[in-house]
Parts: structure tokens; sequence; C-alpha cells
């Protein structure tokens, strides 16, 4: 089993490699930095312009430059600098943490909650709380993030406005100049964190109790829960001991899935309340037609999408002993 | 602790009255059609210690009234009536109060073990939680856990101590069903009810497990139900028998009555559509038309008059009553039948065949030619097939090779049927793969027809192929079903170029070759019975008029009613048409009937072949001893007579096959014989000499044993 | 008469008339169809009936009622500028004066084409590679089945993002196309795993045994008999097209003005959402209703379509288990029979 998730963790280290070098590759080919640089107000002197190309490596062909990109990455940790002279890493690093806690915060949210709402459709299936669980992915999943988003915000500007307090904050993930203790720093963080995550959070409890609800009903029809009663487990001992630990396996395979969606939403809601996050930076990356930042995003997001895709291995091995061969 | 629940923790069994007492329970379901009325006004006792025997086909509703008296029908399901346990009323209660109730005093045994057990906790867990869940606080999990062990020792399961830390997917079928058996005594109930215990098993393995059954009720003393649609299984286990019939009980009585003296015109057909292993010349076999009705609605009068040959007008004017039937009003346990004419039956005491008009097909004409002289339509020479065995997904890795096949050696003549028999694993389903793929084998060589598959080729292989055609077990996978039936009989035709006017002109003759109809052309195979479906698979294979036809367990998804049409059918078909068969198939009984030849395959090798009458008449290798010998046959007393041999464990594995003869793990002659006589055993495998003109046995110590 | 014809016989009169779906016929069925059954299961949704009304209806509004319209979605009238709601324009006017009813139709045209040609695109591409990838196996399965894990670590919008400003001033259908390459690779994965269940079918076997060509077998097999797959995949591709698109064009990466879809005009609304709620509440409404509409038919095909889904298996749970002594008892032998075959396979 370890040497199958070992297997497997190499297989998505090369794909990691091969989709940050189409990403590299691509980028190079349609964005025009130089262009881009000299439109700026005030224009660089032809000095800069010079010296960006060379820092650029424009002359060498495209597989050099990513070569040159990637060893750096991998030797010295060094992302490259941004068209307009920046490292990469210094940002990197903080860009990270910013998205990171907003995307962990709301997977966790997103698969507890979700969890717990399929497995409560499902046994009270065809009942008004099964009907409304329903009805609430349905319209979630059929709802933009940016949309959600824009109306969880007009939502927290009315309240702000009815209440007359800043209940809920929307711009930014702290406020900017404010001082006070550690934990005052904290608090204020969470403040701030609590539309974004929900932002996020809405969507992935549609979606986890969508298939949480059909896996638990699959479950519920099930031999061994018929079993587990006949031994003389009362409904309900059953249905949480055998029922939802075997419905909980399919869960793990989703996991992968649902990250993903995850990331793609994280983008938009980052840009939506001005979180200078990844997502912001790959946005701001397409607009200033800097490959590496765009190499950098692409490189950050396999990343997660490939941990997300192993930790999802190892949960269904965990889970299932079937599978653990 | 509500009253109710104090006196069901007491042992109340009043001193001789009835453990079980169903009464006039009715259960039915809501459906898009209507109410389905599972099962109509049923009345059955078990007493203490007694084995009751509930038979029927498919939707009778037998499986329906066990589950009402466990309670784990689901909550649509309407149920009325009276279930009473010891004395006490069963129906009405709440879940948690039956669930005091449920593995304690009741123990249940599903069919299909595997999805009968939770996949992610160990075997040991779950028999162990059984014990927990009724002794809170006074058992351990320490001590749960030792008896759980002592539990699956008791079931026969080896190495008990550390099969109990494996998952339900590490066990075979029929260790998983003896978890089960073991999780229904491990509190040593009054009752057990067996839901088609050993359908789906090997009939070695089946014979394992009623085994096991016996011990568990000699161990416990319970009284058990067992449910089952194989009259064989329970004519020598039972002692009370009920036949069930679209959601009624059509006869009951006891066990030796029923099958000396059956007096239902189903019983009778029931008994007689069977193969039986112990018929001295082919008997014919008896198929009841049609299928059983709708339980929607029902019309008045016999459920089971449109499929009688005995049904008059009087028939369908009311549903018959199960009434005591002539010279039985004294006895103590009367012999019942639903139908009006059972006295009639009685007086003539008319044998199944008679009342349903069945006769022997005649064997064909170029069977009466010396086999030597035939033409040879199969011959498999040597034959070995090997799988490598790969581990990992990503990157996949050698680990052994499966000797699937290994040198095996027959052939078949024109006009006749090889049958082809042995457990699941021992390389059957391979060996007919082999030789339908059309693959060059690992070694060895086929020839269809004289050529060989290996050294010609590809584009003569098409000729090869409508030469020889296949009929699968599947009725429902086999057919497509996006097709209408005039095309997939078509289909083969088309592959091999047939002019159009050609394949519409065959259609119609070739549906009513297999006793179906012109206008079934239309149908999709969905709107078909299982038996019809199966019509339709051989009209298929006979499209290009093969020569050999290989039949894949072709009648092991039917019912057995069904079963004997297809079989009737087939035999006919052989004579009229002259094609040979070859035969594979897991029931022996099937086999014996409808064979010319039989081979009995044992972990990729044949131990056994020979004209079939030999072969099971006159036995001589301990494997095919054996698996005669746990074949039951449908007659209680015969039944209770027959001393049988029962094979210990599962089939090894053929990646990594015992040393010498394969067989000798499992040899109940190996293991009596002397040290010094056992050497060969080990080191030699069994060359496979002649014993007798058509006859050839591969054991070193053969020598002939009547078992049937 | 012959015994074996005995069935045949009644075959004509009891046998076929009781010919349901499942042999024990709990179901009569006389005439009840495949077709009908599936119509009869859909019709009784009454959210998939609405859904696919709402969806009949936006098209014909989006496209019809632009011809009524006085005004083209170019137009700006510099007599009414940032106007809400009025009779002489229904959704009111943006800031330089264009008719918001007329944008938000267009935006809606574009929209639910888009979304359209992306499903059949996408869900084409994917029963192609997905049945490749399963029936052949070896190399084509695990080649292809890398590409599909490829596009899905490559994030669909980054590329997307990448390529799109330099389609600027290019066909739209370009972005479909674009839209599609990465919209293709969960259904093919499901298209592969049902294939290789197909795959060990017997009639496919049959078809295989009897001397037919492998893609004459897809295609005559194998794709008709998950067509129902298909059908609800395409369905809900439909509406993750919709929301990919108007994502991407919200941030000024899909459509490109001057062209206009729900996603440009949300995102031009919402500047000012807080104040000229008009500007993007419809289009974002009719947004979310259109994805809505095209989930509850999804949702409704897939109970009606495919009966053995988890969601139709556990609406008919009543039925199926009454069936479960019932009907189900043949089938499950003949499992029982495939999962001894399998061991024999071993």
């Amino acid at each position: 089993m370890i040497g199958f998730l070992l297997r497997r963790l190499v297989n998505y280290v090369v794909l990691c490699l091969v989709a940050t070098f189409l990403a590299f590759s691509l980028a190079s080919l349609t964005f025009d930095p130089i262009t881009k640089l000299r439109e700026l107000n005030p224009p660089p002197p032809p000095s800069a312009i010079a010296a960006v190309e060379q820092s650029l490596h424009l002359d060498q062909p495209i597989p050099q430059r990513f070569f040159t990109w990637f060893s750096g990455v991998v030797t010295e940790g060094n992302f490259g600098e941004t068209i307009v002279g920046a490292p990469i890493t210094e940002e990197l690093g903080r860009r990270m943490g910013i998205s990171l806690r907003l995307f962990l915060l709301g997977t966790l949210v997103g698969v507890l909650l979700g969890v717990l709402l399929g497995v409560v459709s499902a046994i009270r299936q065809y009942k008004f709380s099964d009907y409304f669980a329903t009805l609430y992915s349905f319209i979630i999943l059929s709802t933009p993030v940016f949309l959600l988003g824009t109306l969880l915000k007009y939502g927290a500007l009315q309240l702000n406005n009815a209440t007359g307090v800043t209940v809920l904050k929307f711009t930014g993930e702290y406020t900017p100049g404010f001082e006070g203790s550690w934990w005052a720093m904290l608090l204020d963080r969470l403040h701030h964190l609590v539309l974004p995550t929900l932002t996020i959070a809405l969507g992935q409890i549609a979606f986890y109790s969508r298939y949480q609800r059909s896996a638990m009903l699959d479950v519920l029809g099930s031999d061994f829960l018929r079993t587990a009663q006949a031994k003389g487990l009362s409904r309900s001992k059953a249905l949480f001991k055998h029922g939802l630990r075997t419905a909980l396996i399919p869960m793990a395979t989703l996991f992968a899935f649902g990250f993903g969606l995850l990331i793609t939403g994280g983008v938009f809601t980052e840009r939506l309340f001005t979180w200078y996050g990844m997502g912001d930076w790959l946005l701001t990356g397409i607009n200033e037609q800097d490959t590496n930042i765009v190499a950098t995003v692409t490189l950050f997001t396999a990343v997660l999408v490939l941990v997300s895709g192993w930790l999802s291995d190892v949960l269904y091995a965990a889970l299932d002993p079937r599978v653990r061969v | 602790m509500t009253t109710a629940e104090i006196q069901f923790d007491e042992s109340t069994t009043t001193p001789g009255g009835p453990l079980l007492e169903v009464s006039d329970l009715d259960v039915s379901f809501p459906s898009e059609d209507g109410r389905v009325r599972a099962v109509r006004g049923l009345s059955y006792q078990v007493s203490p210690g007694e084995v009751l025997g509930i038979v029927g086909e498919s939707g009778s509703g037998k499986s329906v009234s066990s589950l009402a008296v466990m309670g784990l029908l689901p909550q649509q399901a309407k149920i009325t009536g009276s279930i009473r346990f010891q004395g006490r009323e069963l129906l009405g209660r709440s879940d948690r109060e039956l669930s005091r109730i449920r593995g304690r005093k009741i123990a249940m045994i599903f069919q299909d073990p595997l999805s009968a057990l939770t996949p992610v906790y160990t075997v040991g867990d779950q028999i162990a939680e059984t014990i927990l869940v009724h002794g809170k606080g006074k058992v351990t999990k320490q001590a749960a856990a030792n008896r759980a062990v002592e539990l699956l020792d008791l079931v026969g399961i080896p190495h008990a101590q550390q099969r109990a830390k494996a998952f339900p997917h590490e066990f075979s079928g029929g260790m998983r069903q003896r978890a089960m058996i073991a999780m229904g005594i491990a509190n040593d109930p009054d009752l057990i009810i067996a839901d088609e215990p050993t359908t789906a098993l090997d009939v070695t393995v089946q014979a394992q497990v009623l085994e096991v059954m016996k011990t568990a009720q000699e161990v416990t003393g319970a009284g058990i139900v067992i449910i089952t649609h194989d009259l064989g299984v329970v004519a020598g286990f039972a002692d009370k028998l009920l036949v069930m019939y679209a959601g009624r009980a059509v006869e009951s009585g006891v066990v030796e009555e029923i099958y000396a003296a059956p007096r239902m015109p189903y019983t009778l057909g029931l008994l007689g559509s069977i193969p039986r292993l112990d018929a001295e010349e082919k008997q014919p076999l008896v198929p009841i038309v049609g299928q059983p009705p709708s339980l929607v609605a029902l019309p008045p009068g016999c459920p089971f008059g449109p499929r009688c040959p005995m049904h008059v007008a009087a028939c369908d004017a009311a549903e018959p009553a199960l009434s005591i039937v002539d010279g039985n009003a004294g006895s103590a346990d009367p012999h019942r039948a639903a139908c009006i004419r059972s006295s009639e039956i009685s007086a003539t005491d008319a044998d199944p065949a008679e009342v349903f008009g069945a006769e022997v097909v005649e064997p064909p004409k170029v069977a009466s030619i010396p086999r030597e002289q035939r033409e040879v339509v199969l011959s498999v020479d040597e034959v070995v097939k090997q799988f490598t065995v790969t581990k990992g997904v990503v990157m996949r890795r050698k680990v052994g090779t499966v000797h699937a096949v290994d040198g095996i050696t027959f052939d078949i003549r024109e006009g006749e049927t090889l049958g082809l028999v042995g457990e699941s694993g021992c390389g059957k389903t391979t060996t007919l793969m082999e030789i339908l793929g059309l693959e060059k084998p690992t070694s060895g060589s086929i020839s269809v027809l004289g050529r060989n598959v290996g050294k010609i080729p590809a584009k003569d292989k098409k000729a090869i192929r409508r030469d020889m055609q296949v009929v699968f077990q599947d009725p429902m996978a086999s057919l497509d079903p996006r097709m209408p039936v005039s095309d997939i009989i078509a289909e083969p035709m088309l592959v091999h170029g047939f002019a159009k006017a050609e394949i519409q002109k065959r259609v119609p003759e070739l549906l009513s070759l297999v006793g179906l109809r012109a206008e079934h052309a239309a149908r999709y195979p969905a709107e078909f019975s299982g038996g019809q479906r199966q019509r339709i698979g051989i009209a298929r294979a006979l499209a290009l008029e093969p020569k050999l036809v290989v039949l894949d367990e072709p009648v092991s998804a039917l019912d057995v009613s069904i079963q004997a049409g297809v079989i009737n059918l087939l035999d006919e078909l052989k004579a009229k048409m002259g094609l040979s068969y070859l035969f594979v198939a897991h029931d022996l009984s099937v086999v014996r009937h409808i064979a010319d030849r039989v081979a009995v395959m044992y972990l990729g090798k044949i131990v056994e072949i020979g004209d079939v009458d030999t072969v099971f008449g006159r036995p001589e290798h301990p494997y095919t001893q054996a698996l005669l010998s746990a074949i039951p046959i449908p007659d209680p007393i015969k039944e209770r007579q027959r001393e049988r041999i029962i094979l210990t464990g599962d089939l090894p594995s053929p990646a990594n096959p015992p040393s010498g003869c394969r067989f000798r793990t499992r040899c109940f002659k190996f293991a009596a014989l002397p040290e010094d006589k056992q050497r060969a055993c080990l080191d030699e495998h069994p060359p496979r000499l002649r014993r007798g003109d058509d006859h050839e046995v591969a054991c070193h110590y053969a020598e002939v044993r009547e078992v049937v | 008469m012959t015994v074996n014809l005995n069935e045949g016989d009644s075959s004509g009169t009891t046998g076929a008339a009781g010919g349901g779906p499942v042999d024990a016929a709990v179901e009569p069925s006389k005439a009840t169809g495949r077709g009908a059954l599936i119509v009869r299961r859909f019709l009784r949704n009454k959210l998939a009936i609405s859904g696919l009304i709402a969806i009949l209806l936006l098209y014909a509004v989006a496209f019809i009622s632009p011809l009524f319209s006085p005004y083209d979605y170019k137009f700006q009238d510099y007599g009414a500028f940032l106007q809400p709601p009025s009779p002489s324009h229904w959704f009111g006017t943006t800031q330089i004066g264009e008719d918001v009813f007329t944008q938000t139709m267009h935006g809606l045209q574009k929209s639910l084409t888009i979304g359209l040609l992306v499903a059949l695109i996408s869900t084409f591409v994917a029963a192609v590679v997905g049945s490749a990838a399963g029936y052949f196996g070896k190399w084509s399965d695990r080649t292809l089945m890398w590409i599909v894990d490829l596009l899905l670590v490559l994030p669909s919008f980054l590329i997307i993002a990448i390529i799109s400003p330099s389609l600027r001033g290019e066909n739209w259908l370009w972005f479909v196309l674009l839209l599609a390459a990465f919209n293709w690779m969960i259904t093919a994965r499901i298209v592969r795993g049902m294939t290789l269940t197909l795959k060990e079918r017997e009639f496919v076997k049959a078809a295989r045994f009897m001397g037919e060509k492998p893609w004459k077998i897809i295609s005559k097999h194998i794709l008709p008999n998950m067509a129902s797959l298909l059908i609800i995949d395409g369905t809900i591709n439909v509406g993750s097209a919709v929301l990919a698109e108007t994502g991407l064009s919200f941030f000024g990466l899909g459509v490109q003005p001057p062209d206009v879809s729900l996603g440009t005009l949300i995102r031009d609304g919402t500047r000012a959402s807080l104040t000229f709620p008009w500007l993007f509440v419809f289009s974002g409404g009719l947004l979310v209703l259109a994805v809505l509409a095209v989930n509850f038919v999804g949702d409704g095909l897939r109970d009606a379509l495919d009966p053995s889904s988890k969601k139709g298996r556990a609406k008919e749970k009543k039925k199926r288990r009454a069936e479960r002594d019932e009907a189900q008892e043949q089938p499950a032998a003949a499992e029982a029979g495939a999962r001894k075959r399998e061991d024999d396979d071993r």
C-alpha cells in the first residue's frame, strides 16, 4: 500500500512538472511583456526595457527559459522576478499564506457541514429538511461564485447600514494600519475571514451534501445495514456505525475534485473581497503579461490539486480496507 | 425498560407451544403500478428444534415473509395479520423493542454474504458486535472477541484466530457464509431464519455450509426456517415443508409426504422439472409454461391456473384454500394443498411427466454411428493458459504467474455433448474463453473442425467463428438491451455478410425454431422473461448454422421451472440440427441429463473424463466422488441415507498450486493413506490413465465408489 | 405437443403479456415500452418539467424578444442615463444610456448558445476518448488517461485566461472550443469506467466472438448503452459551461466587448450594484434561473433514464424492496453467477 501511494506521488510530481511547463510555454508564447512595459506611463527608459529583456531571457528558446526558471526554483527556491523587477519568492510566501488560510477553512467548513447536511437529508428523505437541503444545493450550485460573493457583499452592506456598525467586513484580509495586541490582530483577521470563507464554503457544502446524500441513500438500502439490524442494533445505531462509516468512502474520492472546484472559486473570491492572494496574483500576472507570476501560480495550484489528489488516495485507503493491498 | 422488554428477557416458551406462529400474514408495498401484494394470507408454525423449509420461485414472497418476522421490511410495507414468537405478538412493536429480540432470540442468515457483511469492519469484530450489543455491561470487549474466534472455529474456519482479523472481502464465498452463520448463532438464538443460505455457492461448499447449519442447530437447539428455491437443498434437512406461489402457501406438510406424494400441480411440476442425479436412464424434464402472475392485480381464481396443465373452468372461480388432502385428516401435521383437484391427483397418483405431458427427446441419428467414426468438431490438446498477475495501478509489475489452465486435452465429436464441470476457479471459463477467443494458447493447440486456430491467418478465423457459436450464462447480459430482437438475431449474419433479404427470411425462422413467435422480432429484450431471453440467445447462436455451440452455464441463471424448458429445447435442437455442444456447468444434475460425455476439472486440470453413465455411476477419482456426493437429491428418504463426502476448505489458489497431485490438500483418500503411499501424491502429478472403454482418470489410487 | 414448445407458445399469451423489465413481472406493463416509461417518470418530476419549460421559455424570449425591442443592444439612448426600469426601458438603462433589457437578452442568447455548444462538443469528445481508452485498454488507455489527469491538474481557467486575451477580436467560437477543451475530462473518465464494465458484458463479448470490428462494437453496442449517461452529463455540462463562461467573462477573460454575455453584464452591473441594482439584478437572476433550470432537467433525466442511478434508485426504493424477493432474485442469481465467473477467471 505504501508503495502504491509512493508511486502515485511520483506520478503526481511528473504531472506537476508537465503542467507547469505547459503553462509557462503558453504564457511565454502569448505574452508580450515588452509592449506592456513600453505602454507604461511614464514610459521607462530604454535601458530599463533592455534590462528587462535581458533578465527575462526573451532571446532564448522557451524550453531553455523554463529550465532556467525551474532550476532556480528547485535549487535555490527562487521563483524569479516580476517584469518590474520585484522578487517573486518574497511575495509568494505572503500570498500563499493568505490563499491557504481561505482554502483550508473553506474546505473544512464545507466538508463537515456538507457531510452533515447530506446525511440528514438522506435519513429524512422526502421530508421537509431533505427538500430544503436539496433546494439549497441546487440554487447554490447554479449560482456562480462571483455572483454569490457579490450578493453576500451586498447583504453585508445592507446589514451594516441597518445596524449602524460594521458587523461584517468585506474588503481586504485585515484592516490596514490596525494596531493592537496579538489577540486583537487575530480577531481582526477572523472578522475579515467570515464573508470570503462563507462564499467558498456555501458552494462546498452544496457539493458535498449532494454526494453524501446519494452515498448515504445507497447505503440505506444495503444488505449489510439490514444484517446489522438483524444482529440487534437499533436502526439509528446501525445507521451511524455501519451506514455512515461506509458512506464516507466515496467522499474520499470526491475530495480531490471538490478541492479543484474550490481553487477556481477561490480565485474569484479573492478578487471580489480584494484579498491579495494567489488568485488575485494570477489575474494581475495575466494583466501585466508576466510569465513568471503565471508559472509560479500554476505550480502552486498544480501542487495543491495534486496534494489534494494524493490526500484523497490516502483517505480512501484509510477508509476502505478493500483497496489496501 | 418496559414490561414487554422484560418479558422477552426471560425465557418464556410455553412448553409444547409453537416457537413461531405466523397467521394470516399479508404484506403489500406501493409500486408504480399499484400495490404489490407480496404475501397474501400466509400461515405457518415452527416448533422448537424443528426445521421448516419454505420453497418457491422468484417472486413467491418467501423472503418478504421472513423479513416481516424480523421486522426488517421497509416502512412503506403494509403488514397485517399476526406474527407470534414464543407466544408474544411481534407486529406493531417499536424498532427498539424488536432490536432486543433480533440477534438474540431470532437470528437471520442472509443470502449473498458479500453484500450482507459490512465491508469496512473485520469479520471478528462483526461477530463480536452481535455479542456486545446484547451483553452490554456483562461482556467485555476481549471476551466477545474471544467468543467470536470460538464461533469461527465452530463453523469450521481454519486458523480462526488470524482469520477473525480479516475483512469480508478477504474471505471466500463459503467462508463468508460460515461467518454469517457464526454471527447468527452467537447468542444462542431460539429461532434461526436462513434466507437462501447456499445460493450462489459451489456444490461442495454448499454441502459444507449445510453441514455447518446442521451443527448450528445441534448446538443451539433452535427452530430453523430455511428459505430456498432448490428442492434438493431442503430434502435432507427440513422436517416440514411449505411451498409458496404468488405470495401464498400452496402446499404444506411433512417433507417425506410432499416429496413422495405432491398434491398440488405446481409442486408436482417443480419436482418434475429438476434433473435427477440418481436417474438411471434419461427421465423427461417437466417445464412449467409461462411465468408467475403479477402481484399487482391478481385475477380471481387459482393464481397457478394459467400455467397449470390440469386447469379447468372451475379453477377460475375462486382461489382455492389450503385444505387438508385426502387421507390426512387425523394426522398431527396434516398434508395440505391448495388445489380443487388434489383428490384426483391423490386418486391417480400421477407422476409429473404424465400430468405435464413431457417426453424424452429422441437422441440424434448420428449418435447411432460409433464415436470413433464421427468427425472431430473440436479438439483441445495439452492446452496451457497462463496469466501474469500484476500489482499496482500506475506502474504495473509482475508478481507471479497463474496457470489457470494447465495442460488439458479433450475432443468433441459430431452430434455429441461434452459437459465440462468443476468448482468456481477451476479454469472452466478460461478454457472456454481460450477456445472462443481463437488466440494461440500459451502452449498446446486448439483445433476447430480440424483447423488449428493458432496456425491459420487472421482472415480465416472469421470462417471458424461461423462454425462455432456461443450461448452465455446470463440472459440479461448477453443481449444488447438497446436492440430489438430482430437486430440481435441478425447481427451475426450481418457480420458474416448475408444478404438483407436472406436475413429477413431467416429471423422469423430462427424465432420459431426456438419456440418464439415471429412477431416477437420487433420487441426489445427487456420485454421477455429470462427463459425467453435465453431462447433468443440460442436463436442468435444458431443463425449461422454452426457445427459447435459452446454453452456457458446456459441455465444456471434461470428458475428451475424455466430451466427445464431450455434444457429440453437444447436437447431437441441438437437432434434436429446435428449440433455438438460444449456444455460448461457447475450443476452436475443438469450435465447428467444433457451430456453424453463429461470432463471433471480441478485447478486447471482434467481429473476424470468419460461417458456420462460411467463417470456418474462409477466415479473413480476422489474429487468426482466428492462433487457427486455433495449434490443433494430431491428425495428426503434417499437423501437422509446418503453418506456425504465433505471436502474440507476451499479451492487452493491457482497461482500457488500444491505439489504433486493438485487435489491432495482436500483429498479424503490422501488423508487416509499411510505415509509411504502418500509420497506418490506429494511428488508426482498423477497421469490420466485409461480405466475403461471411454473413461480416463488421473489419480494414483483410483477406485470405484458409488456415491449417488 | 412437443415439450419444449410449451413455454414458447405461452409466451405469446401470458409470457409476453407479463413481460416487464424484470422477469417476475411485478409490473404488468403491457405496452409500457422503455420510452413510455421514461417519459412517464420524467413527467412525474415537477421540478424537471418546470426546468424544461423555463429553459425553453428563456431560449424563446432571448431570441424572439429582441426582434420586438425598439433598441439594438449597442444603441445608446442619450436621453436616458442610468434610468430605473420604466415602460420605455423595461430593465432600465446603463451609465451610457444602453437599454438593459436588450442587452440582457443579447447576453442571455450568447451565454445559452455558448453553454449548449460547449456541452455538445465536450460530451462528444468525452464519449470518443472515454470509450476508446476503456475499450482498447493498455497503452491507449494509459496515454489518454494521463492526458485527462494533466488537463485536470492544469487549472482550466488559467489556460483559458492566458489564451483568451489573444483571441480578442477573433470569432467567439474560438472561445467555445477553448471552453470545450477543458470541460470533457470528468465525463470521459465516467465513460471510460462504464466502458470497462460494458466491455465485460456478455453481449459485447458475443459481438466480439462473432467477429465484429472494435469501433463497430463501440458505436453499435457500447455507446448506445450509455446513451442515458451521455444525455444526463451533456445536460449538466450545459450548466457548468454557462457558469464557466460567465465566470471568465466576468473577469474580462471571456466574451470580449463589444459583444456581451451575462458575465460581462454582471461585471458591468456590480460596479454600481449597491446603488443601481437594476444593472445586475436581471442578468444575475436570469443566469441563476437558466443554470438552475438546466440542473433540474439534468436531475430529472437522471431519475427517468437511469433507474439504477443512486437518486433514481432511492426514489424507487420502496418498489425495489418489494421486488427484492419478487423480481430481483433472478438477476441476483445471475450476478452471483457472474461473480463466480470472475472467480473462475482469476
